[in-house]
């Protein structure tokens, strides 16, 4: 599998306080662990199980996963912005590696 | 040795019921009971009122690998009134969490979808928990024309 690739959607632009929303996908199987393989066997979990996002270093959202999220996981959710800054977007893998992706957004 | 028989009936009788308890061994789906414990376990002991939260989720789901589902929750999202956070369970897959979500401050709004796999027909279960500890909940049913967690 190739590695998942973070695709996130922040707006550009926003005013002091605003409510935006942000949208992110990223290609990851999702593999549940209840399949099983031609031969019977059980093909092992391989999930997402974390995923956070961070503005400016500090909490915004953050969620748990579990095998029933589909393949691809998309979320959509909202932030609240006060200043220009960056939003950090990482997910956790069941085998550990951590996949990253940074937006920037300039509040007027 | 010869088998009588009494001894052969015996035998074929253990064998069948043998095979029906492999048959059963094969993981189940969860029950409305294993979904109940996972609400209590993450509310505290606490029954959920109705209200607050609402759930968004189709009638009729075709493909069970990719059902939409979103919430929001009636908040100022500020001060005391705060969602901590919204807990998704399906009462009938194989294992009845989908997901745990966390909200802060800087989130503005308790509100998120995503999407979910449904193993079949069954209700969706959606617990808010605020940061005052009282929790909310709200359930839709979702008919699904094929599962989605494999087989």
């Amino acid at each position: 599998m190739a590695a998942p690739k973070p695709r996130v959607k922040v707006p550009k632009t926003a005013s002091a306080g605003d409510i935006i929303t942000i949208k992110t996908l990223i290609s990851h199987t999702m593999e549940s662990g209840q399949r099983k393989d031609k031969d019977g066997k059980p093909i092992p979990r391989k999930i997402i199980n974390k995923f956070t996002c961070e503005f400016n270093g500090q909490k915004v959202f953050e969620c748990d996963l579990d095998p029933a999220i589909s393949a691809n996981p998309f979320f959509e959710f909202n932030a609240k912005v006060n200043e220009s800054g960056a939003f950090k977007f990482t997910w956790v893998d069941d085998d550990g590696s951590v996949y990253s992706s940074e937006s920037k957004i300039e509040v007027k | 040795m010869r088998l009588t028989r009494r001894q052969a009936l015996g035998l074929s009788a253990g064998a069948i019921a043998f095979a029906a308890t492999g048959l059963r061994a094969v993981p189940a789906s969860a029950s409305p009971e294993d979904a109940q414990k996972r609400i209590m376990d993450f509310t505290g002991g606490k029954t959920p009122e109705s209200g607050k939260i609402t759930l968004n989720a189709p009638e009729i789901a075709e493909n069970g690998n990719t059902v939409p589902v979103s919430f929001e929750v009636e908040s100022a999202m500020g001060g005391d009134d705060l969602v901590d956070s919204v807990m998704i369970v399906a009462e009938a897959n194989p294992s009845p969490a989908v997901a745990t979500f966390h909200f802060t401050e800087l989130s503005g709004a308790a509100a998120a979808t995503t999407r979910m796999r449904l193993a079949k027909t069954q209700n969706v279960i959606a617990v808010a928990k605020m940061k005052d500890g009282s929790v909310y909940m709200d359930k839709k049913e979702v008919k699904v024309t094929i599962g989605g967690c494999g087989g």
